[in-house]
């Protein structure tokens, strides 16, 4: 059997992950350097669909049907499945995206296999017969390259880290059944709630029009969604404005919220307090609205606009509403 | 109702200056350390719980032999007693030894429910929380925006954050909860706790006090390396526009087709 690394599927409410098929794209990226086969693994309730979709990316993909996971937290589940077919079909590294699924999964991979973790990757490299994994530490002051010092590892990999890619040919989807009965205690969903705002999904955006102290208020982010809407984009927002309640915590951004890395990051009202800092810095392009000429925003931003926000965010918006007609 | 909140005393991002020592290893002397922000969530949680009742929080911390000093603040917020796992060979530790250090630590407390931040300011990988539920076979509760346990019935309840709103979880105790922001903001310590703290215990263990059942741990047993570590490519200089909103607001559009962007 040809030495082989796995992407591990996330899927959510029967469909593949948009970070799935990124963490498909940059396992492809090392495969041929690597000399290892590229395997995508999906395990659900009705695996079916999302594992058709995961072969559009790698040429193989293990379906594995579990009627637990449904109406369950997945990522033990998932991780105890993966660790049985691991053992029948040893790969040797796995890769997964590095939100909350990816990151309990890998958890619990890392203790079932015994093996290390490299987690939040920005960069996928292949030396020496071992990945080599970039990531931003110590609040993107440095970027380091990391090795596995055994030849197992697993490592998840940050959302728009890589552009997913489907392949040139389609994969093949082979059932699997790994067996072995699961161990770890499994939790059930007793409720499945909606919440208005609550989906923002961010870290997923090419475009973030986020809002700070300065917004002040929950009116104030009507003046970012607009800006957000007239872009195309999702809204963000720094912990001050979330704790202030003017918006819900799905859109936080930073230390103790999420890590974005859009193509556009437009900040109105944000000082760029480290703490922010830390979730938007890698960001292509970051432009910023602030009073203060002297915000700390001002040492990172490409483009500050020194003014009010009330005034400049909706001019903003109109000359883009202009441009398109 | 007796709460372990696991806690790592990190570099205080704010104060800057974190470096890898020449072993490629955090050098954690050259930053002055605070709780990791979101293990405060935790407590913060773990306190609201039991301040009602006659709960006992305990703070456990792996970490280096000043952490008594970073501990302090926890106990001030209200935590009862801490535990201190140091020992000079878990420096360097990667997130699988952390996790199985915690572990054989927990098997010497009792507790109803573990709490752990979702992810640490330093390391970031927010593995070691589900690692060590899956060491111990506990219940994995994780993204927690509300926690609800009944000691009556022996359950917990937690509103698990999703991507459309929340999930409702439930498990049997004792369980793991992975804890966030959401779950509200930090107390501030108040001069009474900051005196209490002075006399709050503080347990110190070393790697031999715990039964670690054969499995490697420490810096010599770690699976990850760093390579190298390359300041980040600067960025370009910031354009500053200073004009009437409407001018900068045209000035704003052109940078971002420039960049084609728009």
């Amino acid at each position: 059997m040809a030495r082989s690394i796995w992407v591990i599927a996330e899927v959510a409410d029967g469909k593949l992950s948009r970070i799935t098929t990124e963490v498909a794209t940059a396992a492809r990226g090392i495969a041929e350097q690597a000399g290892r086969d590229v395997v995508g693994v999906v395990v659900g309730a009705d695996p079916g669909k999302p594992a058709e979709e995961l072969a559009r990316f790698v040429p193989r993909v293990l379906s594995v049907a579990d009627p637990v996971t449904d109406g369950h937290a997945s990522a033990t589940l998932l991780a105890e499945r993966v660790a049985a077919l691991a053992a029948d079909e040893p790969p040797d590294y796995l890769l997964l995206g590095a939100g909350p699924e990816g990151r309990d999964a890998a958890g619990v991979l890392s203790v079932l296999l015994g093996w290390p973790v490299l987690a939040n990757a920005t960069g996928l490299g292949w030396a020496d017969d071992g990945p080599t994994v970039e990531m931003s530490v110590f609040g993107g002051r440095l970027t380091t390259r990391n090795a596995f010092v055994g030849e197992h590892g697993i490592i998840t990999i940050r959302p728009n880290a890589v552009t997913a890619q489907p392949a040139a040919t389609k994969g093949a989807v082979e059932s699997s059944n790994p067996g072995g009965d699961a161990k770890l205690p499994s939790v059930p969903v007793v409720e499945s709630v909606a919440e208005a705002g609550a989906a923002a999904p961010i870290e997923e955006a090419r475009i973030v029009v986020a809002g700070g102290r300065g917004v002040a208020g929950e009116d104030g982010f009507k003046i970012v969604q607009e800006l957000a809407d007239a872009l195309g984009g999702a809204v963000g927002a720094t912990r001050a404005a979330v704790d202030a309640g003017w918006i819900n915590y799905a859109h936080q951004i930073g230390q103790t919220g999420k890590i974005v890395k859009p193509q556009l990051y437009l900040a109105l009202g944000i000082s760029g307090a480290i703490q922010h800092k830390v979730g938007m810095q890698t960001a292509e392009t970051i432009v910023a609205v602030n009073r203060d000429p002297d915000a700390p925003i001002a040492e990172f931003a490409d483009l500050l606009v020194v003014g009010d926000l009330f005034e400049v965010a909706p001019a903003i918006s109109a000359a883009l509403r202009a441009r398109t007609g | 109702m007796r709460i372990v909140v696991l806690m790592k005393p990190v570099p205080d991002t704010a104060a800057g200056g974190e470096r890898l020592t020449a072993e490629m290893r955090l050098d954690r002397a050259a930053v002055p350390a605070v709780v990791n922000a979101n293990d405060e969530y935790a407590l913060e949680a773990a306190i609201k719980l039991t301040e009602a009742g006659d709960g006992e929080i305990t703070v456990l911390a792996m970490a280096p032999s000043n952490a008594p000093e970073t501990m302090r603040k926890a106990l001030a917020m209200g935590a009862h007693r801490g535990v201190l796992v140091t020992d000079s060979s878990l420096e360097g530790s990667d997130t699988l030894s952390t996790a199985r250090v915690l572990a054989a630590a927990l098997e010497t407390l009792e507790y109803d429910l573990v709490f752990a931040g979702a992810d640490t300011s330093d390391g970031g990988a927010g593995v070691v929380g589900p690692g060590v539920a899956a060491l111990l076979g506990l219940p994995l509760l994780s993204y927690a925006a509300k926690i609800e346990p009944d000691e009556t019935a022996g359950q917990v309840r937690v509103r698990r954050i999703s991507p459309t709103g929340f999930d409702v979880l439930e498990a049997p105790m004792p369980a793991l909860v992975v804890c966030t922001q959401a779950l509200g903001e930090p107390r501030y310590p108040s001069l009474k706790g900051i005196m209490a703290a002075r006399s709050k215990e503080i347990v110190t263990r070393s790697l031999a006090d715990l039964d670690l059942g054969g499995q490697a741990v420490g810096g010599a047993a770690s699976g990850t390396k760093v390579l190298e570590s390359t300041p980040p490519p600067p960025r370009a200089a910031t354009r500053v526009v200073r004009e009437p909103a409407d001018v900068a607001a045209d000035q704003v559009v052109a940078f971002l087709a420039e960049r084609r962007i728009i």
